[in-house]
């Protein structure tokens, strides 16, 4: 990403409410095209840095720069934006045409003009033949489409989505992500999308920014995120992870229980205590022989069956548990069951080491 | 990791944003300092100058308290103290129960005519509280058809004032015990039966339980109505006085402009006591109903349902034949002596030199203050609500919109006197004229129509101004095009309470009329006093039915609005 120049450039940007810190020290560059998430649980300062960059509410203290313009003490009427809310804030007293040319009207363009803009914009999200109807005539999806239409009429330099798949049903959401993602990429315009749902911004970004209280945990790309996460609160955010204490041995070993495991090279440097992270899919259970590097020995406690795949509780022999997924076939193959015994394998390139005493960021979900 | 890669002056540190301050916000900070201006001017300055005058001599003098030593001191000031408690509590007991039972039938039995049972219930609210007083005369007077039920006591006195004032407060109760009584969650009542809880004792435990709060407001709000009403007390209480009526006497009476405001203070003691008693309880009262509460649909019980029938009837019926006998009374010839009917009483011309000018006067106070008293209202509580920054402004104003809830009638005429009357004052040239009536009438009812357009702008989506802010478009065009289409119904709400208020009050006008601007409301008042109790009848059955009239005329535009718009208000 390096060469290029952010369109949008957050610089030490941090918001207090009160004596409460909502946003600190925020920095991040946004580039022109792209696809970025704010992800992060509920409270994390995920809306309210959406809503610094509208200028809805402004920051405390920072700057933010938009193609070049400093846009930090701006009216949201000075910047340029469209942006679609979770509850699509749509007029309900208006048509759909009228929602999608509210923007339009009273500007340079005739009535003609604003006529055939709007018929544009509403073929563009598939909605074409809807013009008179209100709002309330239409289904949550539907909605979703005329907001964003609205939003992108006056054809903005950056689209800003506060989470705005949340309010519909599963199979919609799903459907509506995609048709949100191939509509980014067509018109290219800038995009940030604010989400507490992983799966959603995994599934949509070309970046993920992963906030916690106020401050940014990471920054990259989807796969970056899942198999790479830089610090435990990410681990443990995206996507399902088991967490180990280990002690450390010596440069590349650790000390799981009785059980000794090779890590990879220069990932973990300091001596004593660790937490070891180890995704479910990543635990291995065939071909594993006792003995073999990185193996343990443990005990089925629970299996959960979740369709394509099976969740089992597992024991070690030092009494520590963990979960690991299996497939139906391994499942089959090997005639698992609750009470049996098996050696388990954890692959050194799987496993991430971060330092002790970071318990506090689990159960987040 | 974050990326460090920043302008060489980024890495200072990072100086706080001064938000730029758009044409847009100085408007809006204008109008709420107009708006501010307009609360202080019209209900602040008024207030405080009734405070400053209970604390001085008749010269203007500081003397402190002396005045408060000199009312405690004077038994026959003492008695009428005694005497509106007195009356309030009794008539706010009875006025409790009947409305309870009222309530509790309308909600929680499948009573027959449940509907048309309320529609009787609310018709006090368009009658000035005068006219129970004048029925009451009618009903029970010295000349009155159940006068032996009293066993010879007077009706003039306490008798009659608790009468009138049950039927002047009664709605006011009613409306909130039934809001209370429909919140109910029907699992409560599931679990208890299930536990074999007796009825008696479901309905203390769940029932009474779940509307203590309802209760509790309900009494307040009648305590303070009864305790300030003045003309309930003024036309039957004879020479029973209360405070209301001390008030009107220190002051049009004897120019005791500085005794009147004692008393006045007076009256906003229950107006202190509602607010410390709704504190204590705000503090207990939790959510009865969760988002997953069962809404309770009432079961058909023959004989609790016949049994309510008959209790909800005999009330309704005293609230109907309380109307029926103003009406009668200002049809017949010569009570109780000539009973055939004629229409003399409403040739007004003949009973005094006004004639129907008074009713004009109040037919044009109470559209000026529906219009004008709406737009302000509205567009105030727009600016408290949707409006960003300013914050302490807009906290301040909301608190002052709330005052005039807390200030009886009779004291806001009172202050309007003591403030617009005053020699050194620039606005003294409004006293007198239809612009003071119309000032104080907006101020007078101010609260209810203020809470009544936050509760609906708190409906409408928050995010409305920030799209248009995204879209480039000005405020007052969304405010336009899009607040004011959605909170239609609320407005409507909010000039017909007005516009029926302002045809009923007195007590507040009653101190700032001149003879230019005599109203209706004020003139059957004079008109009962002189003796000419049909016509004063025939003035208050003008009232009703012109109420009665816009109410109507209200829902029928109500009809047609949801008619036009349930395209888009239908969910």
């Amino acid at each position: 990403m390096t060469g290029r120049t952010p369109y949008l450039r957050i610089e030490h940007v941090s918001k207090s409410f009160g004596d409460f810190q909502a946003l600190k020290d925020i920095s991040l560059e946004i580039y022109a095209g792209e696809f970025v998430c704010f992800l992060g649980p509920s409270g994390c300062g995920k809306t309210t840095l959406l809503r610094a960059i509208a200028g809805l509410d402004i920051q405390s203290a920072g700057t933010i720069i938009q193609n070049g313009v400093d846009i930090s003490a701006l009216p949201p009427s000075q910047r340029d934006f469209g942006i679609v809310f979770q509850s699509y804030a749509l007029f309900p007293n208006l048509s759909v045409a009228d929602n999608v040319g509210y923007g339009l009207v009273g500007g340079k363009l005739s009535g003609a003009e604003i006529h055939q803009r709007v018929g544009d914009l509403l073929a563009m999200v598939g909605l074409t033949g809807q013009e008179r109807k209100y709002p309330s005539q239409l289904s949550g999806g539907q909605q979703q489409r005329v907001a964003l239409a609205r939003a992108l009429a006056m054809s903005p330099g950056l689209l800003l989505l506060d989470e705005p798949l949340s309010a519909l049903d599963a199979r919609v959401r799903q459907h509506l992500r995609a048709e949100l993602r191939q509509l980014q990429r067509r018109l290219e315009v800038t995009t940030i999308m604010v989400t507490h749902d992983q799966e959603e911004a995994l599934a949509i970004a070309d970046r993920i920014v992963v906030m916690n209280e106020g401050r940014i945990e990471q920054i990259g790309t989807p796969i970056d995120i899942y198999r790479q996460p830089e610090a435990s609160f990410v681990a443990d955010f995206v996507g399902q992870m088991n967490f180990l204490d280990v002690e450390h041995q010596s440069d590349n070993v650790i000390r799981l229980g009785d059980a000794i495991l090779e890590i990879g090279a220069g990932k973990f440097s300091r001596s004593g205590s660790a937490t070891l992270c180890i995704r479910p899919e990543d635990i291995q259970i065939r071909g594993v022989v006792p003995g073999q590097a990185n193996s343990v020995p443990a005990t089925i406690e629970l299996m959960e069956f979740l369709g394509s795949f099976c969740r089992a509780e597992l024991r070690l022999v030092c009494g520590r548990r963990l979960q690991a997924d299996f497939s139906i076939n391994a499942m089959r193959d090997l005639s698992l069951a609750p009470g049996q015994e098996l050696t388990i394998s954890l692959p050194a390139d799987r496993i991430r080491l971060f330092p002790a005493q970071t318990n506090v960021a689990r159960h987040h979900g | 990791m974050v990326d460090t890669t920043l302008a060489p002056n980024a890495m200072a540190v990072p100086r706080p944003v001064r938000p730029t301050v758009t044409g847009e916000d100085w408007l809006v900070r204008l109008c709420l300092l107009l708006l501010g201006l307009y609360l202080v001017l019209t209900l602040v300055l008024p207030l405080y100058t009734l405070l400053a005058k209970s604390l001085q001599d008749k010269e203007g003098q500081f003397v402190g308290l002396a005045n408060f030593a000199r009312y405690f001191a004077d038994p026959a000031m003492l008695q009428s103290f005694g005497n509106t408690i007195f009356v309030s509590a009794i008539g706010t007991a009875i006025t409790l129960l009947m409305a309870f039972l009222y309530a509790y039938a309308l909600t929680r039995t499948c009573m027959k005519g449940r509907g048309l049972f309320r529609a009787i219930a609310l018709i006090p609210l368009l009658a000035p509280s005068l006219l129970p007083g004048l029925a009451l005369v009618y009903l029970f007077g010295n000349q009155g058809i159940f006068k032996s039920l009293l066993f010879g006591h007077e009706i003039y006195g306490p008798i009659g004032i608790v009468m009138g004032e049950v039927f002047f407060a009664f709605p006011h109760a009613l409306i909130i015990l039934v809001t209370a009584l429909s919140v109910a969650d029907a699992r409560l009542y599931e679990a208890a039966e299930s536990l074999r809880a007796r009825p008696a004792r479901i309905f203390m435990t769940v029932t009474l339980s779940g509307c203590r709060y309802g209760l509790v407001s309900a009494g307040l709000v009648v305590f303070t109505l009864i305790f300030t009403d003045f003309g309930v007390p003024k036309v039957i209480g004879g020479s029973y006085n209360v405070l209301a009526t001390d008030v009107y006497r220190q002051v049009i009476g004897q120019f005791n402009f500085q005794m009147g405001a004692v008393v006045g203070l007076l009256l906003l003691l229950p107006a202190v006591l509602s607010f410390a008693v709704d504190r204590i309880i705000q503090r207990k009262q939790v959510a009865l109903l969760s988002a997953r509460a069962v809404p309770l649909q009432p079961k058909p019980r023959v004989l609790i349902d016949r049994l309510f029938f008959c209790l909800v009837a005999a009330m309704a019926g005293f609230l109907l034949l309380v109307l029926g006998m103003a009406l009668f009374g200002s049809l017949v010839k010569l009570w109780p002596y000539n009973l055939s009917l004629t229409l003399k009483w409403y040739d007004f011309a003949r009973a005094g030199t006004d004639g129907w000018g008074p009713y004009f006067n109040s037919l044009r106070m109470a559209a000026l203050v529906a219009v004008i008293g709406t737009a302000i209202i509205f567009c105030g509580a727009y600016l408290v609500e949707k409006t960003r920054g300013a914050g302490r402004l807009r906290a301040l104003l909301h608190l002052l919109a709330m005052i005039p809830l807390a200030v009886p009638g009779i004291v806001l005429g009172l202050s309007y006197i003591f403030f617009f009357n005053a020699p050194n004052n620039p606005l003294n040239f409004i006293y007198g004229t239809m612009t003071v009536l119309v000032v104080n009438t907006i101020c007078h009812f101010y609260t209810v129509g203020h809470l009544t357009a936050i509760t609906a702008l708190k409906q409408v989506d928050n995010e409305f101004e920030s799209v248009a802010a995204s879209l480039k478009v000005p405020l007052y065009r969304t405010f336009w095009r899009v607040t004011v289409p959605v909170c239609l119904p609320a407005i409507l709400d909010i000039s017909v309470y007005l516009f029926v208020n302002a045809m009923t009050t007195v007590s507040a006008v009653v101190f700032l009329y001149s003879a230019d601007t005599k109203l209706m409301s004020i003139n059957a008042i004079n008109t009962d006093d002189a003796g000419n109790t049909a016509s004063a009848c025939a003035m208050g059955m003008t009232i009703v039915a012109t109420s009665a009239v816009l109410k109507g005329l209200h829902s029928l535009i109500m009809r047609r609005v949801e008619r036009r718009t349930q395209a888009w208000r239908k969910r």
